[in-house]
């Protein structure tokens, strides 16, 4: 099939909520989730592509709050899904605790892979699984960072769940 | 990638012949390996069939003390899963070894089973790879096979299975069950994936237009005893080298009964049944694991890049067997040697 044959093809509608807004759309396939976010349509270009073949975590987004390697997830699988990208987790203003924590633990360079690493951290929080050191790092093998942030990145993590769980005691002791 | 047509099935039967309609069409579950294998030109299909609506998304207790795990649950489900982490945790220590967090949210049960080959000339359509194209030769004989079979390999193919799960499934003897034209059938765990002989394009006995529904898991009485050991080259997000997926039941330091598999060394993970059998009454020490390393690597070949396997696999079944017998199994976040 030449390209102009491949456009010329039906496209498939899709529902979904990005961020907490709906959008229902008209897509090809062939498009990942990775290439809608950061296509002219959405223009969420806060979700980066690294090596668009799941082998650096660069894409990850959550879905109804799992994080996945959005590079290799058809956009025309997820309808009536919910999307949340590195755009919908907080502002410069007012942001979530896991962005807070990494600029507080300076945990980046050159901040390609942070949007990833931030969705990837918020996903491991809700999961619940990783509490040392050692669990936090093999839940967040994940995600690469060439810049080699990851001691901050690992310190970043920490404190949110440091925090969490103080203001658990203190809930629990209320 | 290429284009191509999409359908979303309902039912299996909407699957099934969606399939049937097209010989070029693929099922698609996670995405994780096919949209990969697009992306790199090695999988052409003119229609993707997506099957994520299908009903094969639990995990069931059965009255006879067996689990089913449907094909479309998910592998971070099945390590997390409370049944499974107490009946079956060598199983969810090898998923975890595998991939990351998000792949294995995304990456299915049935998925994982028909992963292929990481076999480098399999994923460059522009090198000879019988198992891609059959009769064009294979590109890793004599050439780059560092991750390449030691065991059961052929004059036309030497790539292994790269599934971590698939290793515990062979040590844990599941059960694979499809549901095609003909019906359904059991499929025995060790006659699922098959060696490369003359036929290389064919990695597994399913027959064209079956679906895998399940996964079944019989009771067992290895839980305490299990270990699933796994070498790369990093310590997490990496394929392994060689991995070994061992179970025990041991009284008074003699061994009653074992299973173990090995990955990363063959066109399947690979176990023999014969020579577990031979060491059951034997006494659980390192002597005896030595025996057996020897025993389930006496026809062990390298291809030159891929010798240390040979050496790396003894030292990983006895590793894995005395981690086994002492209840100390390899945990995933903590990769020392204990
Ligand atoms: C970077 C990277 C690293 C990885 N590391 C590891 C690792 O260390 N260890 C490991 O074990 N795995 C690893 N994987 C592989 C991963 O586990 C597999 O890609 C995954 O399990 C495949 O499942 P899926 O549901 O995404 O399959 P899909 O990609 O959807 O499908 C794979 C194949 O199975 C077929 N299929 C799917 N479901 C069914 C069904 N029910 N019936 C019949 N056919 C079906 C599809 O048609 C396709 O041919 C890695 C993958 C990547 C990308
Ligand atoms: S080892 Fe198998 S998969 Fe790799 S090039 Fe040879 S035939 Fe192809
Ligand atoms: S861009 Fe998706 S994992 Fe690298
Ligand atoms: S901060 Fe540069 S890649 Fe991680």
């Amino acid at each position: 099939m030449d390209i102009a044959t491949a456009h010329a093809q039906p496209k498939t509608r899709v529902a979904l909520t990005i961020n907490g807004h709906r959008h229902d759309l008209e897509i090809h396939p062939w498009v990942t989730l990775l290439d809608l976010l950061r296509g002219p349509s959405l223009q969420l270009s806060g979700t980066k592509k690294g090596c668009d073949h799941g082998q650096c975590g660069a894409c990850t987004v959550l879905i109804d709050g799992e994080r996945i390697n959005s590079c290799l997830k058809l956009a025309v699988t997820l309808d009536g899904t919910n999307v949340t990208t590195i755009e919908g987790l907080g502002t410069p203003d007012d942001m979530h605790p896991v962005q807070k924590a990494f600029v507080e633990h300076d945990a980046y360079q050159c901040g390609y892979c942070t949007p990833g690493q931030v969705c990837s951290a918020v996903a491991l929080l809700r999961e619940g699984h990783g509490r040392s050191r050692e669990e936090i790092r093999e839940m967040m093998s994940g995600n690469l960072c060439r810049c080699g942030a990851y001691t901050n990145i690992a310190d970043a993590i920490q404190d949110v769940m440091d925090q969490e769980v103080k203001v658990g005691m203190r809930e629990a002791a209320e | 990638m290429r284009p191509f047509s999409y359908t979303r099935a309902e039912t299996l039967g909407d699957a099934m012949a969606a399939l049937a309609a097209n010989p070029t069409a693929r099922l698609l579950a996670g995405g994780t390996n096919l949209i990969d294998l697009m992306k790199y030109d090695v999988e052409r299909p003119a229609a993707i069939v997506d099957i994520n609506r299908l009903p094969l998304k639990e995990i069931e207790e059965l009255p006879d003390g067996s689990i089913r795990i449907g094909a479309l649950v998910s592998n971070a489900t099945v390590a997390h899963h409370p049944a499974v982490t107490e009946r079956y945790p060598l199983l969810c220590s090898a998923i975890l070894a595998g991939a990351s967090p998000q792949l294995r949210n995304a990456a299915t049960t049935g998925g994982n089973l028909l992963q292929r080959t990481r076999c480098y000339y399999f994923y460059d359509p522009s090198t000879p790879c019988n198992k891609r194209e059959p009769g064009s030769g294979c590109g890793a004989i004599g050439g780059v096979n560092r991750i390449h079979a030691i065991l059961g390999a052929s004059e036309h193919c030497i790539a292994t299975h790269p599934s971590d799960m698939c290793v515990a499934l062979a040590a844990l003897a599941a059960i694979v069950e499809v549901e095609g034209p003909d019906g359904r059938r059991d499929i025995p765990f060790s006659d699922f994936h098959r060696l490369p002989d003359d036929h290389p394009e064919r990695d597994n006995t399913m027959r064209h237009g079956e679906i895998i529904t399940a996964v079944r898991l019989e009771g067992n009485h290895f839980a305490g005893h299990h270990s699933y050991l796994k070498l790369r080259d990093r310590l997490s997000y990496a394929f392994a080298l060689v991995s070994v997926a061992a179970a025990l039941d041991v009284k008074n330091g003699m061994i009653v009964d074992m299973r173990i598999a090995l990955g990363g060394v063959a066109h399947k993970p690979w176990r023999d049944s014969l020579a577990e059998a031979e060491f059951a009454g034997q006494p659980a020490t390192e002597e005896t694991f030595a025996a057996l390393a020897d025993r389930l690597l006496a026809g062990a070949e390298g291809q030159g890049d891929n010798d240390f396997k040979i050496p790396m696999a003894r030292k990983a079944i006895v590793r894995a067997l005395k981690q086994a017998a002492a209840g100390t199994p390899q945990v995933q976040s903590d990769k020392q040697i204990r």
